[in-house]
């Protein structure tokens, strides 16, 4: 047991701490914080500490608990809602109140609550590390496997079926004499990457429904992303949006050092929403992080490694996990916070030098894997982290290092969100490297995919470079072809790229749906090129009824939609025809 | 044994004076964030707090700076508390200073129960999402950047720019659309001109909401350390208010920018590693341990509702006061210098301007069911004819279309009819958003494609 020997701020330095390892948790003063060893030399300590640190004195005691930093993983994640440092804020709102008090233990998963378990093995059958052994059903949508605890393997010498609870044995090891307890709860480090037997690159589309995302810019199951823009461009709406209508098996969702009614907001909504594909609530796939800006800064820090850790555990299973992190430049300021209280030469902007390496070391978790353990399965985390840069400048160290990193970008823009026009992704600045793979998944919704999105494209590069002579000489004064390019820009952006996050039909678009509705811009397009060619001034092609119902294309029920833009495509057709003959 | 332990906390052993720091040997029992009073040879008291301990020494700043400490008469007597501030429903109708002391003449308030002014965060999955309208009658804010109940809303503005005339406005104005329900209101003036901080009491005192208001007023010349403790006290005063009296608190801060100086020269004193522009890296949390103690707790009948005002230096949007406040705040009301030479009142940029709460105040229920339409129209037609008034500048108005001069005519008449009011209009919301559907009827009705026909039908002014 070691003493209090200087506090400053988040950072305490203990003495009398010989035996302690560096990642130890321990517990700090007579209030017990929970506290993180970050750095030892001879008998002191230097430990952060998760929780506020006013009114602690030097002198007070510090014990170490012998373990790493590990996130406990069971069944009772699914629905819940946890703090930085893995509390969970449902229970604790039910056992002290609407305010976080300091020093409070608080479980992550309920401890009393009975579990129905079914095995998947039986006694004599030989089991090890990964291995599944049984199930529960969690929640509607996620059935929560249980798997042998890493390091563990022997034989099944007895295993139950029945209602437990997490501390309940469910099934006893042998191993060479020695027997082993198992559980249906089990601890991984947090800040240690889990193995798997393989990585594979990434190839199916991760389905968001967000319209530019998922045809001009897809994400890959297993893929990593980032959105990085200025206050108020919409990272927080996207991220939300994915992690409500991704097409995925379970969505973790963490809040790192933002706001405490934007959490309020989604936890709230996915009380009340669905999700598309099953009908079930929202709820039952989604595990929320939520460490508020008002909330201790050090358990930023943490949190996104509690965050990535579940997403790895629920890959295991053989899911397809979603983690998105809102902000990471918020968690960067954490680590700056801390390195400049122990006085660490800071890197550039007072950042830790170690920023780029810290970065990779939770993007780099995602992937695509054959797990470990049998039954042989293959699981994916994919991760999306939004990066807030000061004034909206890209070239600052969150954002540079983040995009040496992921594969994805979705570069949010302030003059896009001024107008209004949202999603504000960038369409001539975002990319994404998993287009070439996923190209083939598109193929089977359309063979054109590749060809329209293409042509989507060219017509908006080209506007951007149309744009510049238009300031210059106006808008009338450009030949009949390059408005109508104009024009047709403006259809994509306004009635296909743009799209409400708030509107009950537009705010999620399926594939097929997404597909078609740029389509038929493209064929307008062809057929309006047709007639400019023929004679047909630009001017009276914008009056066209068709162009019209086009616009209101977005708002139609998805029950309708089908019909809609085949009469749509028809009557594109029957201009055409009409046109060639005419002209 | 109580009186005696008081007695050891005091220490003259200090060994170093600079800047705002004491340098003070360790005595036993010190608290890492505790208050001290420090006491000089002259018998003056001083404020400071404890800033780091370890076990040989205690560094104290000591608000109000450390001239005249000298290290053979001068003693540090630690209190053995963080600052805190105390509360009871006498506060209301009173005038305190930055450190909770009241400058109003009238007695101490007496209580029994005093709160910490750092507060404690809300749990947030006890949190409600705010969604409740207040009309403010402005119809900038009212028709295009909603103000909810537990929302913090900041006014960005520049130096000479109205915004105390706006948020007095506001202050006289503000009401929830349904109930005529008057908020409390609690204002901190935070390092700003006494004939600031007068302005507003005395537009307190004339509508005679001063009974239902508290102010913590730290002008220019009061301590820079109590620029940190004001808005704190303020927001400790709401949070009692609306937690434990049930009421809807209404919180003005002005300004953030001498806050964030404040900020800034104290961690320069203390020999910090600036970040951008030499403010602190932690600037961000700063800044949200007050702006995040807005909002709305499940099963209490209060709220917190802040509108923090800055000026921006330079006009600069990216300035990091203005920036980080947008990154925490729930929106920000940006004000414009180019609409103020156009003599426009309020001269409210509604680019700039957001409000990110706005979706779940408004609508049928709230406001009207065209709300949301409207608000999307009249952005899609400000940013259209805008973007024409900006080519035209170099190309001229003449070389547009006739379709192209009408948005460009509408720009105008938007910012005229829709944005200008005066300063003592009280517009509802009907009224705004029947002046949008005005305006609307002047453009060919397929150009309304982000409204809904039956809205169209039923108020669009027939021509
Ligand atoms: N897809 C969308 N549809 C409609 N509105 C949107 C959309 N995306 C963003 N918005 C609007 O923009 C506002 C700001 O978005 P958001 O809160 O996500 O910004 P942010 O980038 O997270 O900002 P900050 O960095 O300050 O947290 C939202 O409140 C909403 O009004
Ligand atoms: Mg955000």
């Amino acid at each position: 047991m070691g003493k209090i020997w200087r506090i400053s701020g988040p950072v305490v330095i203990a003495e009398d701490m010989r035996g302690s390892q560096v990642y130890e948790v321990v517990d700090v003063g007579d209030a017990r914080l929970s506290g993180e060893i970050i750095g030892l030399e001879s008998d002191k300590a230097v430990i952060q500490v998760y929780e506020d640190t006013g009114g602690l004195r030097v002198g007070e005691p510090v014990a170490g608990t012998g373990e790493i930093f590990t996130v406990e993983l069971g069944p009772g994640m699914v629905g819940n809602i946890y703090d930085g440092v893995q509390r969970s804020l449902v229970t604790m709102k039910e056992e002290i109140g609407d305010f976080i008090a300091r020093g409070t233990r608080i479980p992550a998963l309920d401890p009393d609550k009975k579990w129905s378990f079914t095995p998947t093995v039986k006694a004599g059958d030989k089991v090890s590390e990964g291995d599944i052994i049984g199930t529960v059903p969690e929640t509607g949508l996620i059935e929560h496997k249980i798997m042998v605890p890493i390091g563990m393997e022997g034989t099944i010498e007895g295993i139950k079926e029945g209602q437990f609870t997490i501390r309940d044995t469910i099934a006893v090891l042998e191993n060479g004499g020695g027997k082993k307890e198992l559980t249906m709860a089990q601890r991984w480090p947090a800040r240690k990457p889990r193995v798997y037997k393989r990585r594979f690159d990434p190839e199916d589309l991760l389905v968001t429904g967000t319209r530019i995302i998922d045809y001009l810019f897809p994400l890959a199951l297993g893929g990593k992303a980032s959105i990085p823009g200025g206050f108020g461009t919409g990272k927080t709406v996207n991220l939300q949006q994915m992690a409500r209508w991704s097409q995925t098996h379970l969505n973790i969702y963490v809040g790192c050092g933002e706001r405490g009614n934007e959490m309020a907001d989604v936890l709230h909504s996915f009380k009340k929403l669905k999700d598309p594909a099953t009908g079930r609530m929202l709820q039952e796939k989604e595990i929320f992080v939520a460490n508020t800006s008002n909330m201790p800064v050090v358990a930023r820090e943490i949190s996104i490694f509690i965050g990535i850790t579940m997403a790895e555990y629920f890959r295991d299973m053989g899911y397809d996990v979603l983690l998105v992190a809102d902000s990471t430049s918020r968690w960067a300021e954490a680590m700056r916070e801390i390195g400049s209280r122990l006085e660490e030469t800071p890197g550039e902007e007072g950042f830790p030098t170690y920023l780029g390496s810290r970065l990779s070391s939770f993007y780099e978790r995602s992937g695509r894997v054959e797990c470990v353990g049998s039954p042989r399965r293959m699981g994916s985390a994919t991760v999306i982290g939004s990066v807030s840069p000061p004034g909206a400048d890209f070239s600052e160290p969150v954002t540079q290092a983040t995009l040496r990193i992921v594969d994805a970008l979705y570069s949010l823009d302030v003059a896009l969100a001024n107008k209004r026009h949202f999603p504000t992704i960038n369409w001539l600045q975002s990319y994404s490297l998993y287009a070439d793979t996923v190209d083939r998944w598109w193929k089977k919704v359309s063979e054109e995919y590749t060809y329209v999105r293409n042509q989507t494209l060219t017509i908006l590069q080209k506007e951007a470079d149309l744009e510049e002579i238009v300031r210059l000489v106006g808008p009338e004064a450009l030949p009949e072809d390059d408005k109508l390019l104009l024009l047709v820009a403006r259809m994509i952006r306004e009635d296909y790229l743009m799209q409400s996050a708030f509107h009950p039909i537009d705010t999620y678009t399926d594939p097929a749906r997404n597909h078609k509705m740029i389509y038929v811009i493209i064929k307008f397009y062809e057929m309006s090129r047709a007639m400019v060619e023929s004679g047909a001034l630009v001017s009276d092609i914008a009056g066209m009824k068709l162009k019209q119902r086009i616009s209101r294309m977005k708002d139609i029920p998805n029950e309708e939609f089908d019909k809609y833009i085949a009469d749509l495509l028809l009557d594109i057709e029957k201009s055409s025809i009409h046109e060639e003959g005419g002209g | 044994m109580e009186a005696s332990q008081l007695f050891t906390r005091q220490t003259k052993a200090i060994a170093v004076a600079r800047r705002s720091l004491l340098i003070i040997e360790s005595i036993p029992g010190i608290r890492y964030d505790e208050i001290v009073d420090v006491q000089l040879g002259s018998g003056e008291l001083r404020t400071g707090q404890v800033i780091e301990v370890g076990k040989v020494m205690t560094v104290v700043q000591v608000f109000g700076g450390v001239s005249e400490v000298d290290l053979l008469r001068s003693k540090v007597i630690y209190k053995g508390e963080t600052l805190k501030l105390p509360v009871s429903p006498d506060i209301l109708g009173r005038i305190f200073d930055g450190s909770g002391y009241p400058i109003d003449g009238g007695p101490p308030v007496v209580s029994d129960s005093y709160l910490d002014i750092n507060g404690i965060p809300a749990n947030p999955a006890s949190r409600i999402p705010p969604a409740e309208f207040i009309e403010t009658g402005i119809s900038a804010m009212d028709g295009l950047n909603v103000l909810v109940r537990g929302q913090k809303l900041p006014i960005f503005s520049g130096s000479g720019l109205p915004h105390n005339k706006i948020a007095a406005q506001i202050l006289r104005q503000a009401s929830l659309k349904a109930k005529s329900e008057e908020f409390a209101i609690v204002f901190g003036a935070i390092g700003v001109s006494y004939d600031d901080a007068n302005y507003f009491i005395e537009n307190l005192e004339t509508t005679g909401a001063l009974s239902r208001a508290v102010a913590f007023i730290n002008t220019a010349s009061s301590p820079v350390i109590e620029r940190l403790s004001t808005p704190r006290l303020a927001l400790t005063a709401a949070e009692y208010l609306a937690w434990e009296r049930d009421m809807h608190v209404l919180v003005i801060l002005t300004d953030i920018t001498n806050y964030c100086d404040a900020l800034r020269e104290l961690a320069a004193m203390r020999g910090e590693i600036p970040s951008r522009r030499g403010y602190p890296g932690y600037m961000y949390t700063d800044l949200a341990s007050l702006y995040e103690r807005a909002g709305r707790i499940e099963g209490r009948e209060g709220s917190v509702t802040i509108m923090p005002i800055l000026t921006m230096p330079d006009d600069d949007i990216t300035h990091p006061i203005a920036d980080l406040t947008g990154y925490i705040t729930e929106g920000q009301i940006v004000l414009s210098r180019a609409l103020e030479r156009k003599r426009i009142y309020p001269p409210i940029d509604v680019f700039l301007s957001l409000s990110r709460m706005m979706k779940e105040g408004i609508g049928e229920g709230n406001t009207r069911e065209d709300h949301n339409n409207v608000f999307m129209q009249s952005y899609a037609v400000y940013a259209e004819g805008n973007y024409l008034r900006e080519i035209s500048t170099v190309i001229g108005s003449e070389a547009l279309s006739e379709r192209d001069k009408t948005y460009l005519r509408i720009a105008d008449r938007f910012e005229q009819e829709f944005i200008s009011q005066s300063e003592t209009e009280r517009r509802s919301v009907e009224e705004t958003l029947n002046i949008a559907w005005k305006l609307f009827s002047a453009l060919p009705v397929e150009d309304l494609k982000l409204i809904q026909q039956e809205y169209i039908d039923r108020y669009l002014p027939k021509r």
